[in-house]
């Protein structure tokens, strides 16, 4: 399991306008790398173009080229179905299927590829639960609802759900941002325990949170309004924090920006 | 995530998001922004009022503000506290309690009337009202009961529900998730449409047009399922009978049950689509894993309405249907004849000319009427209990059964 | 814009199945969406068709001026000629008494439903009583108007009674429609309004009902084109006239409907059956101007507002 992602090039588009602007960047298996930057810099848009759910907007498209361990993600023949399978996401919102107990929305996954054998299916629920660091909180109660759980929960749920599949890689779409700060910390350890088996990406607002969980970070920015998002810097995530090498990324973590 | 039109790039705002910024992908069918306030005239009026009393300066641009800062801060006036009850809240809120009352009254008065008619006729029925298949109101020995009108009357409607009620889920799922955006709209239209057209019209076309193209339909199921009573197909050639009046009713209600089906698929909120896509779902297991289970509740009310709208159909019926002669033994077919409670009852107004008939017709009338309200009730009852979208936790047994679905 | 690592570490070497091409679940997810295309395709159909049948058999009646001015006086079956002037003003005099009555009770029970009796036990059995008036079939309202005009009171079959029934049929969709609409008015603009010292009475009239305006006049609306394509209550609560009469307290009235009825058992009949199918037309056209007018009105009502 984990992969490494290269971007090379990539353009986004909304229609005819341009969201994203020739980003190019390596993602490396194993570590977090945190996206930063103002809102509206299409930091967001671009994390989906790394698991092509950027389509489900009508009329987004993609120019450029996203390597999953040297497999084209937009090649010919591949099935935004399919990447989704390996490139799993967490939201914004915690998102727990509502109708489905804590143990079928962990399962659902598995489900969906075929697997029905109660046994395996009971093996990975906890394993990932205990890997979402949500087990002990929930093993007495299964078979409740997911959407009982408070908002902290839900979200390791949501966790749980998408490393049940085992994918590659994990996108984190500001996964704190609808959370209370315990909350969040929960979720920062789980974030750290991650990395020793995915390729972990997290869009996050908060830039502490950045220089808490991150191993890279990359800095995005807009010229003007109206103009597409670009990428200004990438860095380890402490030379980004301490020395950065642009000006406008040094002005935003100071907070120098407008 | 920044917006297509590059005026407002609003990525998601920090810390808790607002529901206002999820709705961004798709469509979600009716971009009605919501009722927005008439409200600066009504403003400017008050501040005005107000200006007669005070300073000038009150009348400056900003009606709403304007008005109430000052209405504060100003403390040299007289102010006037009373009376409690406005003339107007008391006349108007009068009219109001008025019209809720003449609802109850009306629907009392309904009640009350169609009993009253109806029970001296029941009375003096000389056979069993719910059990009997006889109808022969009026004369010494009224003799009548409602056993074979309420068989067909249900038999058609349930065949009609069966017949839509799948076709109208595909219809909603192809506007709402299948149909190109451009296309989306001209059919929702178009089917919307298909209500609009008048039931006499239906009937009309039914046994005219339509009726002919099922006679093979008719000929097939009877031979391949004729061994049952229910498909068993009396001799002759007959094209007015109960499933080719079902066929028809099935389309009628299409629209309905398409409508009240769409509207609640576009509602599914795009995170729950999303958790499913983003696990790897296609498109249809993305609408089984989150639309369906969603929209359940709203596809089933939506179908007891249509079902309903079957059970009172007129005229459309009354056409289709041939009326058995009197002399044939009683056929519990669907590729025989019958009548309906509807068709029945507008089959023989010219008879109403005795209380005593009328009163029979009444008292059919009132059973229609209890079976339509049973059916109406229970689609409230669905819709009340799960109603989409909210929070609080559904029960196991729902959840479970979910799954079962999920795992097939 | 590069940003690459110094030392790559090899690829794992893995390499994944991103096709998803085959398998049971590309399978099941052709299926379904095959399914619901047809599903769309079956429900499309019935829709062209009967367009087709009517719009093909009716439009050259239509296009005479006679049609909209004339009446069916003294046409016999067989013959052609006349038009369909008393049919349609029937169906209008009887949907407007209907609305004339129908509408004002409709909106003050919304009213009342929405914001005075809000919660109260009161406020509950008028819901439950209109969810009753809501499932009445139409015969059943002409039944009930039957009973009470004719059997009761002794009165004549007119189209008055028709109207009646008609009421019946319209209040609830009315009401339901336009409580929706009163529901959706946010409390911010009511709590805006009474912050300002505004009586609660003229919060509802100039704040409440205006702003939900557009929709209450769809409701209106598409209650309205429900009503005039009704046969039932005009089967049994008033002959077809083939004259005019515009006196709804008087006399047989013709209508669409009942036209339609009256030939429909002649259709073998050339001028019978052009009849009916202009007839059928007409009635489809009249419904149809008011669903569109109610859909323009709740276009328009939106723009306003923005």
């Amino acid at each position: 399991m984990a992969k490494r992602i290269e971007v090379s090039g990539l353009n986004v588009y909304y229609g005819d306008f341009k969201a994203v602007e020739d980003v190019s960047m390596t993602v490396e298996p194993r570590s977090v790398t945190a996206f930063i930057g103002p809102s509206g810099c299409g930091k967001s848009t671009f994390l989906r173009t790394l698991n092509r759910m950027h389509e489900v907007i009508p009329g987004a498209r993609v120019e450029g080229k996203v390597m999953l361990d040297q497999q084209d993600l937009y090649g010919n023949g591949v099935d935004p179905v399919a990447v989704r399978r390996v490139v799993g996401m967490v939201f914004q919102r915690p998102n727990p299927f509502p109708t489905m107990s804590i143990f079928d929305n962990v399962a659902s996954g598995l489900k969906l590829n075929g697997v029905k054998d109660r046994k395996k299916l009971t093996e990975v629920v906890e394993s990932s639960l205990k890997g979402a660091n949500l087990w002990n909180e929930v093993k007495d109660r299964l078979d409740k609802p997911g959407a009982g759980l408070s908002g902290g929960q839900q979200q390791r749920l949501c966790i749980a759900r998408a490393i049940a599949v085992e994918p590659e890689v994990i996108l984190m779409d500001e996964p704190c941002s609808a959370l209370d700060p315990i909350s969040t910390l929960a979720i920062e350890d789980l974030i750290e325990k991650l990395k020793d088996r995915f390729t972990v990406v997290i869009v996050t607002h908060n830039m502490q949170q950045a220089a808490r969980v991150s191993d890279q970070t990359a800095f995005f920015n807009l010229a003007a309004t109206g103009k597409p998002g670009r990428l200004i810097e990438m860095a380890p995530t402490k030379q980004i924090f301490s020395n950065p090498g642009e000006k406008a990324t040094e002005d935003y973590i100071t907070g120098r920006f407008g | 995530m920044s917006s297509p039109d590059g005026t407002a790039p609003p990525d998601r705002p920090d810390g808790t998001a607002s529901d206002e910024t999820e709705p961004k992908i798709e469509d979600l069918v009716h971009e009605d922004a919501g009722p927005t306030p008439q409200f600066g005239g009504l403003a400017s009026e008050h501040a005005e009022h107000e200006a007669a009393q005070q300073p000038a300066e009150v009348m400056t641009e900003s009606g709403v503000e304007a008005a109430g800062t000052k209405a504060t801060t100003e403390t040299g006036g007289k102010l006037e506290l009373g009376p409690v009850g406005h003339l107007g809240d008391r006349l108007f809120g009068g009219l109001a309690r008025g019209s809720g009352g003449l609802v109850v009254l009306i629907v009392a008065f309904v009640g009350i009337f169609l009993l009253a008619l109806a029970i001296p006729a029941l009375i003096d029925d000389k056979s069993s009202f719910l059990f009997s298949r006889i109808w022969e109101p009026g004369g010494d020995e009224p003799r009548f009961g409602i056993a074979a009108l309420f068989y067909t009357t249900v038999i058609s409607s349930i065949i009609a529900m069966l017949i839509a009620v799948p076709i109208a889920i595909g219809v909603a799922l192809f506007v709402t998730y299948y149909a190109p955006k451009r296309l989306a709209a001209p059919v929702a239209h178009a089917v919307d449409l298909l209500a609009a057209v008048p039931s006499i019209i239906y009937g009309l076309w039914g046994i005219l047009f339509f009726a002919p193209i099922l006679r093979p339909v008719i000929n097939g199921l009877s031979s391949a399922l004729g061994w049952i009573p229910l498909f068993e197909k009396p001799p002759g050639d007959n094209v007015g009978v109960v499933f080719t009046a079902s066929v028809v009713l099935a389309i009628m209600i299409l629209p309905v049950v398409t409508a009240i089906s769409r509207e609640i698929f576009a509602q599914t909120p795009i995170s729950h689509r999303e958790g499913a896509l983003a696990l790897g779902a296609t498109r249809w297991e993305m609408i089984r894993l989150s639309v369906l289970p969603y929209g359940r509740s709203g596809v089933v009310s939506a179908s007891m309405l249509g079902l309903g709208r079957a059970l009172g159909e007129t005229v459309a019926v009354l056409i289709i249907l041939s009326v058995p002669n009197g002399n044939d033994p009683w056929n519990s077919s669907i590729f025989a004849g019958g009548e309906t409670f509807a068709s029945k009852i507008a089959n023989n107004a010219a008879e109403f000319d005795s209380p005593e008939k009328t009163g029979a017709y009444i008292a059919a009338g009132l059973v229609l009427f209890v079976v339509t309200f049973l059916v109406n009730s229970a689609a409230r009852i669905i819709v009340d209990r799960s109603t989409p979208g909210a929070k609080r936790p559904r029960r196991n047994r729902r959840a479970g059964a979910a799954t079962e679905g999920a795992s097939a | 814009m590069t940003a690459v690592a110094e030392n790559k570490p090899a690829y794992d070497g893995k390499v994944l199945d991103l096709t998803g091409k085959s398998g049971a679940r590309a399978f099941k997810n052709t299926l379904a969406t095959v399914l619901i295309v047809l599903a769309f395709a079956v429900a499309m159909i019935p829709l062209l068709w009967i367009l087709f049948t009517v719009v093909s058999k009716g439009y050259h009646l239509l296009l005479s001026a006679d049609w909209w001015s004339q009446s069916q006086r003294g046409i016999t079956v067989r013959r052609a000629g006349g038009g369909a002037y008393h049919a349609i003003m029937g169906t209008l005099i009887m949907a407007l008494i209907t609305a004339v009555i129908a509408v004002p009770i409709a909106i003050l029970g919304a009213v009342y439903l929405v914001e005075y009796g809000k919660g109260t036990r009161a406020a509950k059995a008028v819901s439950f009583m209109i969810d009753i008036l809501t499932g009445v079939p139409s015969i059943v309202a002409a039944l009930f108007v039957y009973a009470v005009w004719i059997t009761v009171f002794g009165f004549n079959r007119v189209g008055f009674a028709v109207s009646l029934s008609l009421v019946l049929l319209m209040l609830p969709v009315v009401l339901r429609s336009t409580e929706e609409m009163l529901k959706l008015v946010p409390d911010e603009l009511r709590e805006a309004s009474y912050a300002l010292g505004v009586p609660k009475w003229k919060t509802i009239l100039k704040v409440v009902v205006p702003t939900a305006f557009g929709g209450i006049i769809t409701g209106v609306m598409l209650g309205l084109a429900r009503v005039m394509g009704e046969t039932a209550p005009l089967l049994i609560l008033v002959g077809y006239s083939k004259n005019i009469n515009l006196n709804p307290f008087d006399g047989f009235m013709g209508a669409l409907p009942t036209m339609i009825n009256q030939d429909r058992t002649e259709l073998a009949l050339p001028n019978a059956a052009d009849r009916v199918w202009a007839a059928a037309l007409t009635l489809i056209l009249l419904v149809l101007a008011l669903n569109l007018l109610a859909r323009l009105v709740a276009r328009f009502s939106t723009i306003k507002s923005k």
